[in-house]
């Protein structure tokens, strides 16, 4: 009975069903986006004027065309940005998919699961913690004078390392503070998918007398596959986002040379010193990198791995 | 099944323990080590002798903390934040995702939306141009520079219309028969069988009021109106903080037992406390969250 009044709507009422309510509804996510999204992507004009800020922007100002931008690529502190940026953004990526892949390939050889849940509770507690409180407790444990890092490197007779001072070690603290926040999170997305394996082909490996690392190798990492494929590529997205707010809660003017990165630059620019037009080139140059290349991944992305967002 | 273990299989089942007991403590240890500092003196701490226990307790950190009205004047605002985000947070992604999670043919103009969503992912106005316009509407020191840029939040709401698509389509018919208009299903009926997925989010979003920092930074002139985490963004990174109150009579109870380093480790785990004891809730939605994640047509 049911059945045959919806088979009915299918046809008749339900396809009267009013739409202009729908488009209503969509209507304040529209503006919010309007205001605070698409309007400042028009302000990216800024870029190619001598922004004055009393006149507002929007404004009656100068057209200045590349100037902008021609004069950032003289800056000599240009081009160490790009490459600090680039170098970070990549050895994340690269860490960012070998360690949590490993750790799940480790994990899931714990059979104990009281152990296995509480090793998943722990590894990916830092990732709810912000950058300030996570970074406000780097700054403290590895402080080359008061930090407990450093005294344990002391206890085993080594040198005193100064971690967040140093431009030699400022990268490598960066991206390696990085993964210890995130690779728990990383770690169980991965985990998600290896519980999808069908377990019969596990059993019917055992039968066929296949070691454990065969069964690693045959069964788990090819399970993985098109979820690490996926996760990859859309990191490509994210070449020139080298993690704004940790390298801006860690930084300090001496790693400048090997830790300061376009957003960091922006914000100095722009907001403390109030270079607009100068820092809306950059940021821009880095926005239309970016866009390219989130477009790309995307691509890709649905092309492999038949990845959709809406 | 009886296995049978060799002398390499278990001496590899040991190594992969170990691994990973060690990581898992570590991801806990520094916390514990900054509350140990919290709740130690000036003078142990000072040494760097603290490591996971308290040496020379004294509660005065804490106390200083709750006399000055810095900590808790960010915690207000960013409780208010939380107030004013979460439900219009929610309440935009309700609404948003319902129409998107229509098929193409029921409602038309559809694609237009989606398309106007996604460039907003792909495609960002960036610091200077977004500071600028906050600043001309007028919105700057105001709690609505907190809440209004980030107030669509468009992963979410994919998310949930994901989480619409999977519900039976016949309900919804069943209430079109009987009359009902658009908004009567979204909160009479899909809202009410959302709740898991609600829950998931909310928290989220939750969090991420409670745990930004930045927008504080740039859209708070005065000191006094930022966030909490953002004012813990200027203490981590302040020398010598304290000495602003050398000259205060009262401090010469405080500063014999306490040190920046002791108030910033108490005011750091402060912060980190709410997560802390969200923590539990976090982790059981966290799984569901990614099962959401993944539920596509």
């Amino acid at each position: 009975m049911m059945k045959t009044i919806l088979a009915g709507t299918r046809k008749g009422r339900s396809l009267h069903v009013k739409q202009w309510p729908l488009h209503i509804m969509m209507l304040p996510a529209v503006i919010l986006l309007l205001v605070f999204s698409y309007i400042p992507m028009a302000g990216n004009i800024i870029a190619f004027q001598r922004f004055i800020p009393v006149k507002g922007l929007f404004g009656d100002q100068q057209w200045v065309g590349l100037k902008n931008f021609l004069f950032m690529f003289k800056l000599p502190d240009t081009w160490p940005l790009f490459r600090n940026t680039i170098s970070i953004a990549i050895q994340k990526m690269l860490w960012g998919i070998l360690i949590p892949v490993s750790m799940c390939l480790l994990l899931n050889e714990i059979r104990i699961v009281f152990l296995k849940r509480s090793i998943q509770t722990l590894i990916y507690l830092p990732h709810f913690l912000s950058w300030v409180i996570f970074g406000g407790i780097l700054i403290d444990i590895l402080s080359p004078s008061t930090g407990i890092v450093n005294r344990i490197i002391s206890v085993f007779g080594g040198e005193s390392i100064y971690f967040l001072g140093d431009p030699n070690t400022f990268q490598g603290t960066v991206v390696w503070t990085h993964i210890w926040k995130e690779f728990g999170f990383a770690t169980i997305v991965y985990l998600a998918a290896i519980s999808n394996i069908d377990p019969t082909q596990y059993e019917s490996a055992s039968i066929d007398g296949a070691k454990r690392w065969q069964k690693v190798i045959h069964i788990t990492l090819p399970g993985m596959s098109t979820i690490i494929i996926l996760l990859a590529t859309l990191s490509l997205g994210s070449i020139l986002n080298a993690g704004f707010e940790q390298i801006f809660t860690l930084y300090n003017p001496r790693v400048y040379s090997t830790g300061d990165i376009i957003d960091t630059f922006v914000y100095r620019m722009g907001v403390q010193q109030a270079q607009y037009s100068l820092s809306t080139a950059v940021g821009l140059l880095k926005s239309v990198v970016s866009l390219i290349m989130i477009s790309f991944s995307y691509y890709a992305a649905s092309k492999w791995a038949n990845y959709k967002i809406f | 099944m009886v296995e049978n273990k060799t002398v390499a299989e278990k001496f590899f089942d040991i190594l992969i323990y170990s691994i990973m007991i060690t990581l898992a403590v570590s991801c806990i240890l520094p916390m514990i080590n900054i509350l140990a500092i919290s709740f130690s003196s000036r003078s142990r701490a000072m040494a760097n002798q603290v490591t996971f226990w308290p040496l020379d307790y004294t509660p005065l950190a804490y106390k200083f903390i709750i006399d000055k009205p810095q900590f808790f004047r960010g915690m207000f605002i960013s409780l208010q934040r939380i107030m004013l985000g979460v439900p219009i947070n929610m309440f935009l992604i309700l609404i948003t995702a319902y129409p998107l999670s229509k098929r193409n043919n029921r409602f038309r103009g559809r694609q237009i939306y989606v398309w106007y969503l996604f460039v907003t992912m792909i495609f960002s106005g960036g610091l200077i141009p977004t500071y600028l316009t906050v600043k001309t509407l007028g919105l700057m020191d105001s709690i609505w520079a907190l809440v209004l840029p980030s107030a669509v939040g468009t992963w979410n709401i994919i998310l949930m219309l994901n989480f619409f698509r999977a519900l039976p389509e016949s309900l919804e018919e069943a209430a079109y028969v009987d009359g009902a208009g658009h908004m009567r299903v979204l909160f009479k009926i899909f809202v009410p069988l959302s709740a898991p997925a609600m829950a998931t989010i909310g928290l989220f979003v939750c969090v991420g009021h409670w745990n930004a920092w930045f927008d504080g930074l740039i859209f708070m002139n005065t000191p006094a109106r930022y966030p909490l985490q953002t004012y813990i963004y200027t203490i981590v990174n302040a020398v010598a903080f304290l000495e602003l109150y050398m000259n205060d009579p009262e401090m010469m109870l405080y500063m014999e037992k306490i040190s920046d380093k002791t108030v910033k480790a108490a005011q750091i785990f402060l912060a980190a406390l709410p997560i802390l004891i969200l923590y539990p809730f976090l982790q059981k939605y966290f799984m569901k969250g990614i099962v959401l994640g993944s539920v596509k047509e």
